[in-house]
């Protein structure tokens, strides 16, 4: 063990994105078990931290007519982390989990049982949903305003925490010979009374592994990032590019010390997608490849139209930027998916900025904004640069991936995580404690361990 | 019916230690590892060696009481505490290959959505073997724990009151509602929706996709799923019975049915009952209906009563189900004789768990197989094929199949 910093490595699962290529001849199934199995089997094989799914409550609709030049489709994503748990053995398991169009009381449960049948692996990313149509497919119907959806999250959060506590790891007892089976009549007891909920009653899943099971989170608005530092063990962000990275780390890190925590205790992980080459022309070569496929000229349209919130079929991709201007205030275009923008306006007069600066048409303006690829070169190049960003704190690691599932992340274990194992900044075997113990995170002690029997409600 | 038996369908119940309030306390019993993913992947597993048609695994959304219409006792001597059912079925599925999965989901506080994709997902992830046990929650309790309704709740004494009848009727009409939102999501994505067509650049055909746009009193669902249309078409359907509300939601929309008769002159009496309610609805497939029977076996009928005694003496077992202490071989014959009332078959309560379990596996198995009640290979690759039930073409098919 070197005394540089340790980098965390995560997998994502290429899914319903426009940079998932599914025309690609090795593109698999992206609802088969096979296909996450080989994936969780690669990653683990890589030795890496977690594993990382999304989330869709909706199937994505462009006016009326359902999307259908991206991947559609996607499996539940506790059923299928359930599934993985039986076929790995060390590695995390993060499900991406809507705080919008779920209760506490599930929540806690699906995760707590989780942690269990995995030995302490599993990892709840934190989201809520702004997508007023999604609520046509629940109970709650609607949504929630921005305000709303943060208090909502943060009751939903210390809730399902609450939850997690009403159970002390001494709660089973067990025992034939004196007939005791719980330590006493109040295990499990809990009661809740905010705003979003007026819960009370008891819990049915006895303490896992991890106690509190790992909180992903991806603050992005100054309250965002204030919920996701007071909150999360991990914050995933979108920030990639080094300086903007490294920006974002010390604001995050500083708003964690201000809510009162150890800033080594919250790790901070974009995602990156990786295009390797064995030399730095071919890796190049490849990527623009890759990307004229994920930006077809349709997709340039479609996702111009997420920041314009209009049809623009009309317009050539190869042609400049429409003329006209964004209707945030109209309907919403495009349903399903997350919105690429707050201020449509800004965004297109952003976009616009880059066309004149750089001379592009729409479709290269799309292009040049959607490049999740991060990392193009040779596997040498792209170790460097993941222990690079790391070293210099521009974050303590990434959730890595390609435009392939589910054997894209093949040649990222092959070849770029040996490189940082030899350099000692990525672990050479799994250690043999719990997902929040291999990450280094705080103990949920912090929390508190409550034993019901000793606090009143 | 005579001559030789028709074979038999028979399922597993799995619930905690068992179905014996004492089977915790039982030497053989594994109290400490209740809540681990070992115990439950050995139970199936178990019950896969035995060719069993299925395991259900039991669930609900509060802790487990003496009287399941009321709030969990504050007592330190029971098994309480559970495990999320449908996560270990899943969990399980990737480990074993040819068994029925039947998680308990509850109809009364879940979002349908939520319970289609997961059990959609299920049947993925198990290569069609899911099934759905269709469960509603009447527990004031369990209602507080969601604080989104408040539900008055049962007391047996007081079962025949208007406000009683109007209360299980609104569950069971949610839970009607919830079967047919959840029925119509698994069928929202016609079979050959994903076509990836390079040329065109379209993953998907979208006319293949459908919404499904239920509106219920209890929820709207909109769709479609997220979740293409799962390998069975519809997963199974089951759900447990002791009166005529509970038969009509199954002949509604159930696949399987199980019931609680105490005698072979009661199955007859129910069966009959059932068809007849089944009469009045419009379904293409009978039911298939199981008999549910709690089972502690041991070699002789002394040493099983003695096991019945020995743990009632510690806490007496009360079960809406017959409770039979045998031995394999007679309640081999037990089954085989009450088949004759109509059942297709039952779903036994293994007292204590592993002990029952493995006997009915090696000891009972083995019994129906010599009568050639039972099978002695798994044949069919889906839990909808071993129940002779087809897979249905999507409702919202568009290229029109030969009817």
């Amino acid at each position: 063990m070197s005394d540089r910093k340790q980098i965390v490595l995560g997998a994502y699962f290429p899914g319903v994105n426009h940079d998932t290529v599914w025309s690609d001849p090795a593109s698999g199934s992206h609802i088969d078990f096979a296909s996450f199995e080989h994936w969780a089997r690669t990653a683990e094989r890589g030795k890496l931290d977690l594993l990382f799914l999304a989330e869709g409550l909706r199937i994505r609709t462009r006016g009326e007519d359902f999307f259908d030049q991206d991947v559609v489709g996607r499996p539940d994503t506790f059923t299928v982390l359930a599934s993985l748990a039986a076929v790995t053995e060390h590695i995390g398991l993060a499900g991406t989990i809507n705080s919008t169009f779920n209760e506490p009381y599930e929540l806690a449960r699906k995760f707590a049982t989780l942690d269990v049948l995995s030995g302490g692996r599993a990892a709840w990313n934190v989201v809520t949903s702004s997508d007023a149509p999604t609520g046509e497919n629940f109970r709650h119907g609607g949504y929630l305003g921005h305000h709303q959806r943060y208090e909502r999250a943060g009751e939903t959060l210390a809730a399902v925490r609450t939850l997690w506590d009403s159970w002390g790891s001494d709660a089973v007892v067990a025992d034939p010979a004196s007939g005791t089976f719980l330590r006493d009549g109040h295990v499990g007891d809990f009661a809740l009374h905010g705003n979003q909920f007026d819960i009370a009653g008891r819990f049915t899943v006895p303490r896992s592994p991890q106690g509190h099971p790992v909180i992903l989170q991806a603050g992005e608005s100054p309250a965002g990032r204030d919920f996701a530092a007071a909150n999360a063990d991990a914050i995933f962000s979108r920030y990639q590019k080094f300086e903007e990275a490294r920006a974002f780390f010390d604001d995050v890190k500083a708003r964690v010390a201000k809510a009162g925590r150890n800033p080594d205790e919250v790790r901070i992980l974009p995602s990156a997608g990786v295009v390797l080459g064995d030399t730095e022309a071919q890796a190049r070569e490849r990527h623009a490849e890759i990307h004229d496929r994920q930006v077809d000229p349709w997709t340039a349209i479609v996702l111009a139209e997420m920041v314009w919130n209009r049809d623009l079929s009309a317009y050539d991709p190869d042609g400049p930027l429409p003329d006209v201007d964004p209707t945030p205030e109209a309907p919403t275009w495009i349903r399903g998916r997350a919105p690429l923008t707050q201020d449509a306006h800004a965004t297109a007069k952003a976009w616009r900025e880059i066309a004149d600066a750089r001379g592009l048409s729409l479709r290269e303006t799309v292009k040049h904004v959607f490049d999740r690829a991060v990392f193009v070169g040779t596997p040498e190049h792209v170790a460097d640069e993941i222990d690079r960003y790391v070293q210099a704190d521009a974050c303590d690691g990434f959730i890595l991936g390609s435009h392939v599932s589910p054997t894209g992340l093949d040649e990222i274990v092959e070849k770029v995580v040996p490189i940082l194992a030899d350099r000692g900044v990525f672990r050479t075997d799994y250690e043999r404690g719990t997902l929040r113990e291999n990450l280094g995170l705080a103990s949920p002690a912090r929390f508190g361990e409550r034993r019901p029997s000793v606090v009143a409600s | 019916m005579s001559g030789s038996p028709l074979p038999l369908h028979v399922a597993v119940a799995l619930d905690g230690a068992g179905w014996h309030p004492a089977a915790w306390r039982e030497p053989g019993a594994r109290p400490d590892q209740l809540f681990s993913a070992r115990y439950w992947t050995d139970l199936v597993r178990t019950a896969e060696r035995g060719l069993l048609d299925l395991v259900t695994i039991e669930d609900a959304l509060g802790l487990q009481s003496g009287d399941h219409l009321a709030e969990p006792e504050r007592r330190t001597d029971r098994l309480q505490g559970r495990l999320d059912a449908e996560l270990i079925a899943a969990f399980v599925a990737p480990l074993t290959s040819r068994i029925g999965l039947v998680p308990t989901v509850t109809t009364t506080h879940t979002e349908p959505f939520h319970v289609a994709s997961a059990l959609a997902t299920l049947d993925h992830d198990s290569r069609g073997r899911a099934g759905w046990r269709v469960q509603t929650s009447v527990r004031p309790d369990e209602a507080a724990h969601f604080g989104r309704r408040t539900i008055a709740g049962l007391r047996r004494d007081e079962l025949d009151t208007p406000a009683a009848k109007a209360l299980v009727a609104e569950l069971f009409g949610e839970a009607t509602d919830a079967i047919e939102v959840v029925r119509r999501l698994w069928d929202s994505w016609e079979d050959d929706a994903e076509i990836r067509d390079v040329t065109s650049g379209r993953f998907l055909d979208r006319a293949k996709l459908h919404h499904v746009d239920f509106v219920g009193e209890q929820f709207s669902v909109r769709g479609p799923s997220i979740v293409p249309r799962p390998p069975q078409g519809q997963p199974l359907v089951v759900s447990l019975g002791h009166g005529d509300e509970p038969y009509r939601l199954a002949a509604r929309g159930g696949d399987v049915l199980f019931v609680t008769p105490h005698d072979a002159h009661e199955a007859r009496g129910i069966v009959g009952r059932v068809r007849e309610i089944e009469g009045e609805t419009a379904r293409e497939e009978p039911l298939r209906i199981l008999a549910d029977l709690v089972v502690l076996l041991a070699d002789t009928d002394d040493e099983a009563r003695e096991r019945l005694e020995r743990l009632d003496a510690i806490d007496p077992v009360s079960s809406d189900a017959a409770v039979l202490a045998t031995t394999p071989s007679a309640l081999a014959d037990l089954l085989v004789s009450w088949q004759e009332a109509g059942l297709d078959g039952y779903r036994l309560r293994p007292a204590v768990l592993p002990t029952d379990l493995d006997r009915i596996v090696d000891g009972l198995v083995p019994e129906l197989q010599r009568r050639g009640a039972f099978r002695t290979v798994y044949a069919e690759p889906t839990l909808r094929e071993r129940f002779g039930l087809p897979r249905p073409v999507s409702r919202y098919a568009t290229a029109g199949s030969p009817a």
